[in-house]
C-alpha cells in the first residue's frame, strides 16, 4: 500500500538531517505506527508522503502512485491531519466538515457511514466555532475532516499529542474500528504506550528507523534479562546501581530502575544492595515494554 | 468551477464572520475620504506676517492694509526695528518679515523708485514660496494703482504689455476638491484590497490551515481566485460609498460614464488584488506582510501623483512611476471624473494596468506552490 525506498531529507541546505535513508513499506489494511521522541522525522516522513514535500533522495509510493509524478491521484485517495490543528477555527463543526467534503467533491450524506461514530459525539456541538472546542473534539473533528471523502490511506500526525488520556483512549478505538473498514493508516505518536495499539511499529530516533516488527516480537526479541529494582531511596539507588559494574543499562521509570546486566552478574546485585544498607530493596524480572526496546536500541 | 462557489462561499462567510474587520474597513475610508482633502488643499491661507514700518506714512498704511485685505496674510506683529521682526520669525510668530524704509511715501513721490526688503521664514517651503509669490503680486498690483493714481511727471508713458488670459479647462473654478478626491479615493481602495489579499492566504499560512487545504485536489488557481474575489467585491463597495461622499461632501459627480468608471475599476482591482497575492507569497507571517504592503503603499502614494505631478520627476523616476498601477489609475479617475474620457481616450493607461497585473498575477501563481 505504501512503500519508501531509501527515503532522505536535509533542511537548511544540508545543514541538518531529517531522513537517513528511510525504507520500509505497509501493508493494505495494516495500522502502522511511526514512535519517536521529537525531532525523529516523523512530520517529515508524513509531509513526504502526503506530496506536500520533496525528498532529496529516494522513492515512495502511496497506494501505488509516485508521490513526486502521481501527486495529484495522491491528494484524491489519501486523508491527512497534521499535527497541528489545522481547520477553520472561525468556522463551525458542521461547516468545516461540509467546507472539507465539498473540495473533495463530495458531502457529507455520501459518507456519513465513514464517520458516523466520530461525528456522533461532536454533533451536539455542531453549531459551535471549531476554535472554541476542546483538544479531544478538534482532534475528532480533524479526524472526520480527513475521513469524510472516504480516502484508501489515512496519515495522522501525533493526533493524541495534547489530549487527556480518556480521549486517547476513545481516538485510538476509533482507528481500530477504521481499520476493520479496510483503511490503511500511518500513525506517528511520542508516546511508547500507544505503540500495543498498532500492527508494526518504525521505532524512529534522529532520521533513522531503528526497528521495524510486530511490539509483541519486538518485546520477544529483547535480547536480555530485565530487571525492575525499587528502594525508597531510590535517587541513592540509581547512583549505587549504576556503579556496579555488571550492570549494562540502567534508567528509571516511574519509581523503579529498570536495569539489565551484562552476563551473569544478577546474581550478585541483591548481595552488593544490601552491603549499602538498604532495606527496603526489591528486585525482580519483568517484561520489557516498547519503551525498554527503545533504549536497547538507541544504546546500541 | 464547484469548488470555487464552495471556497467562495466559505472565505465570504469567515470575512463577514470578522464583524471588526468589515467595520474597521467600511468606515475608515469613510473617515480619511472626509479628512484628508482638507489637509491636502494647496492654496495657503494664513499666512502670518511682521511689519517693520520705519515710515509711518498714509501711503505705508495703504500698503500693509491692501496686504492684509487680500485674505492670504494676517499681521501677527508691528514692530519698530528689523531685528525685532528677526526675532519674531525665528520664534516661528511669522512666516515673512517686511519691512518699510524711512522716507517711503516721499522718495516714492520724488523719485518714483522705493524699495522693501522681504525676509522669508523657509522652513515651511511651499507657504514661503507661495507666500513670497502672493506678496510678489500684491506689490505688482500696488505699483499699477499708485502709477494710476498719481500721473507722476505730468506724461504718463503707456507701459506695452502682454497680458495673459488663461482658462482652467475641465475645472474652470480650480477647485482643488476636484483634483484630490479621485486621487484619495485610489489610494483607499488600493490600500484595502492589496493588505487584505496580502494577508488572506498568510493568514492560513499562519494558523495552519494551508496544509490541510494543500493535500485536497483543490486547484490553485481555483483556491487563489476565491481569495481575490472576496476582496474584489468589498473594493466595489468601499469605491462606491467613496463616490458617494465625493458627491455629497465635495460635490463632486463624475463627468464620464460611471461605467467606464467601474470597467477600469475591476481591471484595476486584479493588479492591485495580483501584487497583494505576490506579497502574501512571499511571506510567512502577517507581520511580514504587512511590513512589505506599508512599503509598497507609502511608495505608491507618495509617487503616483495623488498630490504633485508626476511630469516634474526626473526621467528615471517617471520610468519607475510608469510601472505602478496606481498612477494609471489615478490618471484614469481624474480623466473620467473632470473630462468624462471614454474607453479609447484611456486605453493606454487600461493596457498598461492589465499588464502589469499579468505580471503580478502570474508570478504570484507560479510562486505559490502547495508543496512548501
Amino acid at each position: 500500500m505504501i512503500s519508501l525506498s531509501n527515503i532522505s531529507k536535509t533542511y537548511n541546505k544540508g545543514q541538518i538531517t531529517a531522513l537517513k535513508h528511510i525504507s520500509f513499506s505497509v501493508d493494505h489494511g495494516e495500522l502502522f505506527g511511526l514512535i519517536g521522541p521529537d525531532g525523529a522525522g516523523k512530520t517529515t516522513l508524513f509531509r513526504i508522503l502526503t506530496t506536500l514535500l520533496f525528498a532529496d533522495e529516494g522513492d515512495a509510493t502511496v497506494n501505488g502512485f509516485d508521490v513526486v509524478h502521481d501527486y495529484k491521484q495522491i491528494r484524491n485517495c489519501v486523508g491527512y491531519m497534521p499535527g497541528k490543528f489545522s481547520l477553520y477555527q472561525d468556522l463551525t463543526v458542521e461547516e468545516n466538515l461540509n467546507f472539507f467534503a465539498t473540495i473533495f467533491g463530495t458531502t457529507i450524506r455520501e459518507n456519513y457511514a465513514l464517520v458516523k461514530d466520530i461525528y456522533q459525539q461532536i454533533e451536539p456541538f455542531k453549531n459551535r466555532m471549531a476554535g472554541k472546542l476542546s483538544g479531544g473534539m478538534k482532534q475528532k473533528l480533524g479526524l472526520c475532516c480527513a475521513l469524510i471523502h472516504k480516502p484508501d490511506v489515512l496519515f495522522l500526525d501525533e493526533p493524541t499529542t495534547g489530549v487527556d488520556v480518556v480521549s486517547r483512549r476513545e481516538f485510538w478505538e476509533m482507528l481500530a474500528r477504521l481499520k476493520k473498514q479496510g483503511i490503511t493508516i500511518v500513525v506517528s505518536t511520542p508516546y511508547m504506550d500507544e505503540a500495543n495499539r498498532c500492527d508494526r511499529i518504525a521505532l524512529m530516533q534522529k532520521g533513522v528507523v531503528l526497528s521495524i516488527d510486530d511490539p509483541a516480537n519486538m518485546i520477544k526479541d529483547f535480547p536480555q534479562k530485565l530487571y525492575a529494582i525499587k528502594a525508597s531511596n531510590s535517587f541513592q539507588l540509581l547512583q549505587d546501581v549504576r556503579n556496579y559494574s555488571g550492570v549494562d543499562s540502567c534508567f528509571a521509570f516511574g519509581d523503579a530502575l529498570h536495569v539489565t546486566f551484562r552476563d551473569s552478574s544478577d546474581q550478585n546485585m541483591m548481595a552488593y544492595l544490601y552491603t549499602k544498607a538498604y532495606t527496603d530493596v526489591s528486585m525482580e524480572i519483568i517484561t520489557p515494554s516498547i519503551e525498554d526496546c527503545f533504549i536497547h536500541l538507541l544504546k546500541d | 468551477m464547484r469548488s470555487l462557489f464552495f471556497l467562495l462561499e466559505k472565505e465570504s462567510r469567515q470575512l463577514l464572520r470578522n464583524k471588526q474587520l468589515i467595520r474597521v474597513l467600511i468606515i475608515a475610508p469613510i473617515i480619511q475620504l472626509i479628512l484628508m482633502p482638507l489637509a491636502a488643499n494647496y492654496s495657503v491661507k494664513n499666512i502670518s506676517i511682521a511689519v517693520v514700518d520705519h515710515d509711518r506714512s498714509t501711503l505705508s498704511q495703504r500698503f500693509i492694509s491692501k496686504i492684509t485685505a487680500s485674505g492670504y496674510f494676517k499681521l501677527t506683529a508691528y514692530v519698530n526695528t528689523y531685528s525685532e521682526a528677526l526675532a519674531v520669525l525665528e520664534k516661528d510668530r511669522a512666516d515673512l518679515a517686511i519691512q518699510i524704509p524711512a522716507n517711503f511715501e516721499k522718495n516714492l513721490v520724488r523719485e518714483n523708485v522705493q524699495k522693501i526688503y522681504i525676509a522669508i521664514n523657509a522652513i515651511e517651503g511651499t507657504k514661503a514660496n507661495l507666500g513670497g509669490a502672493y506678496l510678489g503680486s500684491i506689490i505688482t498690483d500696488f505699483n499699477s494703482e499708485i502709477r494710476a493714481a498719481w500721473p507722476l511727471g505730468g506724461v504718463v508713458e503707456p507701459i506695452p504689455q502682454i497680458t495673459i488670459a488663461s482658462s482652467n479647462w475641465y475645472n474652470p473654478l480650480m477647485n482643488y476638491n476636484l483634483y484630490i478626491v479621485p486621487a484619495i479615493l485610489v489610494t483607499l481602495v488600493t490600500a484595502m484590497g492589496m493588505m487584505q489579499s496580502a494577508f488572506s492566504i498568510v493568514r492560513e499560512k499562519e494558523s495552519g490551515t494551508i496544509e490541510q487545504i494543500n493535500v485536497t485536489p483543490i486547484k490553485k488557481h481555483i483556491f487563489i481566485l476565491g481569495k481575490l474575489l472576496p476582496f474584489m467585491v468589498l473594493a466595489l463597495v468601499i469605491f462606491t460609498l467613496g463616490l458617494c461622499i465625493a458627491w455629497l461632501l465635495y460635490h463632486v459627480t463624475p463627468v464620464g460614464s460611471l461605467l467606464v468608471l467601474y470597467a477600469s475599476l475591476i481591471i484595476y482591482l486584479f493588479a492591485v488584488l495580483g501584487l497583494g497575492l505576490l506579497i502574501s507569497t512571499y511571506s510567512a507571517t502577517q507581520q511580514q506582510a504587512m511590513s512589505l504592503s506599508f512599503f509598497f503603499i507609502n511608495i505608491f502614494n507618495m509617487m503616483s501623483g495623488v498630490f504633485n505631478s508626476v511630469d516634474s520627476m526626473p526621467q528615471w523616476a517617471k520610468n519607475i512611476v510608469e510601472t505602478f498601477p496606481p498612477s494609471h489609475f489615478i490618471k484614469i479617475m481624474r480623466m473620467v471624473v473632470l473630462k468624462g474620457s471614454g474607453f479609447s481616450d484611456i486605453s493606454y493607461h487600461l493596457v498598461v494596468i492589465v499588464l502589469i497585473g499579468l505580471v503580478f498575477n502570474t508570478w504570484a501563481v507560479l510562486n505559490y506552490r502547495k508543496t512548501v
